[in-house]
């Protein structure tokens, strides 16, 4: 079975951000890019699952500039078999531009599971894999935080408020992986000297008309300074008659 | 233009939080001069016209056995169909688990664009700008549409609901035409979590646990105060990760991102990831020994001491004024 996992290329969460001179971007000076978190989570699952079949094929998909190949290097680090790069020179394409040009790619490769992270940590928009579900006609189980194949049944499960959803699919469908779907493993030494001979293949995203125009990107106002109302137990009474009487939260 | 919201009903119930997405969008009707048509899928009408109440004109019920439960397809279908049937300027879905779901399938079935978990919406030029947080928070990002209808979920707890307005809704129905059996994804089983815990995206008060607890057992601790405020319990990445807590709790950028009235920051010295999750709060609390902990620069008050004494004294404080 060929397994697709879609990645994207992120600042890591410690991340300060800055915004860029265009007043719409984040500005990329100094910030370190890594494998969106949740992205792990999807690639864990697919390798998972070609080594409990003892075959298959995992393509690791991503769009963006050149500088997303180091990521791509990181997923076939970890034991992804080949990669596609979809190349674009824009910025921030909006989810359903996104959507459309992996949507292309993955119906040429006619995968029997293609997988996501539930949301990328930068835009945290949370829509690609769904969207991508849907412009292929395929089932999904969006945000899964725990998942099993049998034959081509997939049983997963997704949390909701106050619950767990239980669902069930017949391949080929869309994944996309919340933390805590497994334990991610770390590139292994030998996989990052495999990773160099992998192929990355590089075409034209085709990401169509844009959905959304983002017209600006702004630092949320700093809070005001708040206060220390004392130290240890004694200090109980003063914030419990603060929270009353100038919050009036309690 | 009109206005559309997806109305979300779980176990025959409407859920609350679509009163928030009613309320906003009876501003946005204003401003724009449309009525406001609600959307639900169900198996039978949950009480619709009382969403009047929220501001409602007039709500589409689909009406399907199969609609009991979340069906993705057939409420895509049903969301489609009342677009079609209206054609809004835009539709407004809650950031809940099913909203989020959902959304983005109507999004792409309609060819539109979408923007998830908005904090606020505003007309400005006759056209509608969605802001909404990115980075977990660390910065806000203002979009437009630059076709109609435009999709925006808003994130709970952040649009207030409009006051009773003593009126009720039109129920009309929506017909569909859909085919349960061509389905390949269905729901077949909801467990509930224990004690019907309020989610943390939907918590008024929250209080969270950071390494500082030591270890899972002295949880307890902030159970019992959560319990004493009505609250949710949270977790800061170190504690999930060390395996204390299970993941549903993690507040920050690879958990939740939440803005209840009042977080209770436990033991937790404040890394970005963590803050950027929960600054929006309305009230932060912060108790931690260390007076230098990053925490203390976005807690609004704080507690400088030994967090083994100061949360029992706390939460006894609660109890007597509930007293």
């Amino acid at each position: 079975m060929i397994q697709v996992v879609c990645v994207k290329q992120v600042p890591d969460t410690e991340t300060r951000v800055k915004v860029a001179a265009d007043g719409r971007n984040l500005d990329p000076a100094g910030v370190t890019w890594v494998l969106n978190p949740y992205d792990e989570y999807a690639v864990e699952q697919a390798l998972r699952i070609r080594e409990q079949q003892g075959g298959g094929e995992v393509v690791a998909l991503t769009v963006g500039g050149a500088g997303v190949q180091t990521t791509l290097r990181n997923v076939l680090a970890l034991g992804a078999d080949r990669a596609v790069h979809l190349r674009t020179d824009l910025p921030a394409p909006d989810p359903l531009a996104l959507a459309r040009a992996l949507a292309a790619e993955i119906k040429a490769l006619e995968p029997g599971l293609a997988w996501f992270g539930k949301q990328a940590v930068d835009d945290d928009q949370g829509q690609v894999g769904a969207m991508v579900a849907e412009l292929l006609g395929l089932p999904c189980a969006a945000v899964a935080c725990a998942f099993a194949l049998e034959g081509d049944k997939v049983t997963a499960e997704r949390e909701i408020e106050g619950g767990r959803e239980v669902l069930e699919l017949t391949l080929p469908a869309v994944v996309t992986a919340e933390k805590g779907l497994n334990e991610p493993r770390y590139a292994s030494l030998k996989g990052i000297m495999a990773a160099k001979k992998k192929i990355i293949e590089e075409k034209p995203a085709a990401l169509g008309e844009p959905n959304l125009e983002v017209i600006a990107l702004e630092l949320p106002p700093p809070r005001a300074a708040g206060r220390i109302v004392g130290q240890g137990v004694e200090a109980v009474p003063e914030l419990v008659r603060v929270l009353r009487e100038e919050a009036k939260v309690i | 233009m009109s206005i559309l919201v997806f109305i979300e009903q779980r176990d025959g119930q409407v859920r609350s939080v679509c009163r928030e997405a009613l309320g906003e969008a009876t501003r946005l009707a204003t401003a724009l001069g449309g009525p406001v048509v609600g959307v639900c899928a169900a198996a039978s009408d949950p009480g619709l016209a009382a969403l009047g109440e929220a501001g409602a004109d007039k709500v589409l019920l689909a009406a399907h056995a199969a609609f009991a439960g979340y069906d993705a397809a057939g409420y895509t279908r049903a969301v489609v169909a009342a677009v079609e049937a209206v054609k809004p300027a835009a539709v407004l879905f809650s950031a809940s688990s099913m909203g989020r779901d959902l959304a983005p399938r109507v999004a792409a079935r309609l060819g539109a664009g979408l923007a998830t978990d908005c904090v606020s919406l505003a007309v400005e030029g006759g056209r509608l700008i969605a802001a909404r947080p990115v980075y977990a928070g660390k910065a806000l990002q203002k979009v437009a549409f630059p076709r109609t209808p435009a999709l925006a979920s808003l994130r709970p707890k952040v649009f207030a609901p409009v006051s009773p307005a003593g009126r009720s809704a039109a129920v009309e129905p929506l017909v569909l035409d859909h085919d349960v059996a061509a389905s390949r994804a269905k729901v077949v089983r909801v467990a509930a979590a224990g004690g019907g815990k309020v989610d943390l995206t939907e918590a008024e008060v929250i209080v969270s646990g950071g390494r500082g607890m030591k270890g899972p057992e002295h949880f307890a601790l902030l159970e019992d105060l959560a319990a004493a405020l009505g609250a949710t319990v949270g977790a800061s990445r170190a504690v999930v990760d060390a395996g204390w807590r299970p993941h549903a709790e993690q507040v920050g950028q690879t958990g939740k991102t939440v803005s209840p009235k009042l977080y209770v920051a436990v033991g937790i010295s404040g890394a970005i990831q963590h803050l950027a999750g929960m600054t929006s709060s309305r009230c932060i609390v912060a108790v931690n020994k260390d007076p230098e902990a990053p925490i203390f620069k976005v807690a609004d008050y704080g507690i400088v001491g030994d967090l083994f004494e100061v949360v029992p004294a706390f939460t006894q404080a609660v109890r007597k004024l509930g007293a």
